[in-house]
């Protein structure tokens, strides 16, 4: 698939991005003005990872996602108003307030959840991957994780089950060079994190983060190859957010400079430049897979989706605290191994 | 409430008459309670460490992966953080995984899964996702196998919302109690008890449920009754027969399942006898035995206590090597005889 030549693809791809980032700046300014609550990971910057990673994925495929994992869900094909009223407590909510942002999930989508731990949906990616394995099905499994995770032992043992049982899972590193303050640079005595890789026996590649062909061609590589049974892969993708870890970062560790030399990759002015045939790599023989127009469409298509979101989730209910312990437990369901009920 | 006869059901279309009882050890309930649910569902699978070819730690899993195969009766590397998110992981696309872990000690390694993903993610999501697991470990001292391999954590897992927790005390219950852990759309942590996986009684062959959340009536006893779990209920019920003697009328009542506790049953029994002497393996402070004792003394069995509400527990220690050392750490038939004598002849 080419993003930037095909006209619907760069079509989606640019609708995408620009909802992951219109979502992204609603929400930092609801939160600044106080009309939201709790804490929230912005992924400004890392549009192109998601966008990219997802377009490689077919229906039923799943993803397992991060504390920093709107852009995942919206990728992923969640509902923009089932999201909002989520992080605005509401019972409509995609986890009827019990979870905020960091634990949407959206089974229907094949979105396994978001999830507050580092790593911690790695072994869970794993452990899908081996289902569909033993069902005998096709679907493939996407975990993004942020270069932080790289560290943690849930990722290592994740990576080495799907590893030595061949598992159709690709493991996507958002390098967005930092664990909160604890860049990459201190983090790691490797020089790409896509080294892991070789590790465990399984291919690693680095490609640029901020371009969502480049991301989309190493994850379908990869997803082809874990749906034909050749086992997992790792893409690292770098990128990088341009706010704060959360509510609380100052942005002690990095300078305004840096910030700013990365805010000049925007992923996605780049890939409106490269799909008007403005851009750099833009061929001299292709026509421009979208005009002036059609991108401004697709902006304001983005904005009015979460314009929308907003306003539905503002008059749903407020999350209702007299059901907070119903989903604590499932309830039974029909014995499933035969036999009685004593 | 159940009766004293836990290995029979209490109703259902399992005729009681035609379930013949028959002799099985602990660990080959348990086997048959796993052969017998991947027998009739093929979403249900076995992952552990050695419990392939090796047949498991304790010999547990022992000939299942040849009735299985290797796919299915699955050998994992030792890793086992990774195991039980992979656990997770298939529950939540549509498998039902039974984990083992070798010693309940090692689910340290794994307590992010355990605490922060299995027991959360079905209330994280608002409901929309249902996690279907088993982990099953053996707990306990008795082996000379020092602190690392001898613990018994049932109040780790209690303390957490969206774990269920089993403590199967008999061979029967080890394996009805197992069969309803693997139905359960939760994820259920199963602590067996090293010394009883040789330890034999009568198991019906058909799959006979317990449900979780029943306490059994181990034995009625109308000056005492003994709340105890895992290998203390046989201590209990040896204690209870020598109290007999003594003309001490002891009741003994088996929780079995933590979460959800039957404590009606409990203090029900309590507000009959007026005393309650709560026996556990574990240390004491902070232990499932004083979730026992705030919930009697919570109750209207409170106004019938004729005696303080008594636990007798583990030593608040580590569990040491030495056998003479071991045996002092955790109470032994003496220590219950002498303790439930004391608050009936005391009070």
């Amino acid at each position: 698939m080419t993003l930037t030549t095909d006209p619907e693809s760069a079509r989606h791809a640019l609708t995408t991005m620009w909802t992951i980032r219109r979502f992204e700046e609603a929400v930092d300014d609801m939160f600044a003005r106080g009309l939201m609550h709790g804490t929230m990971h912005l992924s400004i910057g890392q549009e192109a990872v998601p966008t990219g990673a997802c377009m490689a994925l077919s229906e039923g495929d799943y993803i397992t996602s991060t504390h920093r994992g709107h852009g995942h869900c919206i990728a992923k094909g969640a509902k923009l108003d089932a999201m909002m009223a989520e992080l605005l407590a509401k019972e409509t909510g995609y986890c009827r307030g019990r979870g905020g942002s960091m634990h949407i999930a959206d089974v229907a989508t094949g979105n396994l959840g978001a999830n507050g731990i580092v790593a911690g949906g790695v072994p869970i990616a794993a452990g899908a991957g081996l289902a569909v394995r033993m069902r005998g099905g096709s679907e493939v499994v996407v975990s993004f994780f942020g270069d932080g995770a790289v560290n943690e032992g849930a990722w290592h043992e994740g990576v080495n089950l799907a590893a030595i049982w061949d598992l159709p899972v690709v493991f996507v590193c958002e390098n967005n060079r930092y664990g909160m303050s604890m860049s990459v640079d201190r983090a790691f005595n490797v020089d790409t994190l896509a080294e892991r890789a070789h590790g465990y026996g399984i291919p690693g590649v680095t490609v640029d983060g901020n371009d969502p062909q480049a991301v989309h061609d190493a994850v379908a590589d990869a997803v082809q190859r874990a749906r034909s049974g050749g086992g997992p892969s790792f893409v690292e993708a770098l990128t990088y957010r341009w706010k704060g870890h959360s509510k609380s970062d100052k942005n002690l560790y990095r300078t305004r400079e840096e910030i700013e030399s990365w805010r000049e990759r925007d992923p996605i002015a780049a890939f409106e430049a490269a799909v008007t045939g403005g851009g750099a790599t833009a061929g001299a023989a292709t026509a421009p897979a979208l005009s002036a127009s059609d991108v401004e469409e697709c902006r304001t298509l983005a904005r009015d989706r979460v314009r929308e979101a907003i306003r539905t989730a503002n008059a749903a209910p407020d999350a209702d605290a007299a059901t907070l312990t119903d989903a604590v437990y499932a309830p039974a369901g029909e014995p499933i191994a035969g036999g009685a009920r004593a | 409430m159940t009766t004293t006869s836990d290995t029979r059901p209490a109703s259902g279309p399992v005729d009681s008459a035609a379930v013949e009882p028959r002799t099985l050890t602990y660990s080959e309930a348990v086997r048959e309670a796993m052969a017998q649910a991947m027998a009739a569902d093929d979403r249900v699978f076995l992952f552990g460490e050695d419990v392939g070819t090796y047949g498991g730690a304790f010999g547990v899993s022992g000939d299942l992966v040849h009735r299985f195969g290797t796919e299915r009766v699955r050998d994992t590397p030792i890793s086992e953080l990774g195991i039980v998110g992979a656990a997770v992981g298939a529950g939540l696309a549509g498998m039902r995984p039974i984990v083992e872990i070798q010693f309940s000690d090692f689910t340290a390694q794994a307590m992010d899964q355990i605490a922060n993903q299995a027991a959360k993610i079905h209330f994280m999501l608002g409901g929309a996702a249902t996690v279907p697991m088993v982990l099953r470990a053996p707990g306990g001292s008795g082996t000379g196998a020092a602190a690392q391999h001898s613990q018994s954590l049932e109040a780790w897992f209690a303390h957490v919302p969206g774990l269920k927790v089993v403590m199967p005390s008999t061979a029967a219950d080890a394996k009805g109690l197992l069969l309803s852990a693997i139905d359960d759309p939760n994820p259920v942590i199963v602590l067996e008890h090293k010394l009883l996986y040789k330890q034999s009684g009568p198991v019906p062959e058909e799959p006979v449920r317990v449900p979780l959340g029943e306490t059994a009536v181990r034995r009625t006893g109308t000056d005492v009754t003994i709340v105890a779990t895992g290998v203390m209920v046989s201590r209990a019920l040896e204690a209870a027969e020598r109290l007999a003697a003594d003309g001490v009328s002891a009741g003994v009542l088996d929780p079995r399942t933590l979460r959800p506790l039957d404590d009606r049953t409990i203090v029900d029994s309590v507000a009959a006898t007026g005393r309650a002497l709560l026996v556990q393996e574990a240390p004491k402070t902070g232990g499932f035995m004083s979730e026992i004792a705030a919930r009697i003394v919570e109750s209207p069995a409170f106004g019938r206590l004729q005696a303080p509400v008594s636990r007798l527990c583990g030593l608040d220690a580590p569990i040491p090597y030495a056998p003479q050392l071991e045996q002092a750490a955790v109470p032994q038939v003496d220590d219950i005889v002498t303790k439930a004598g004391e608050l009936v002849r005391r009070w």
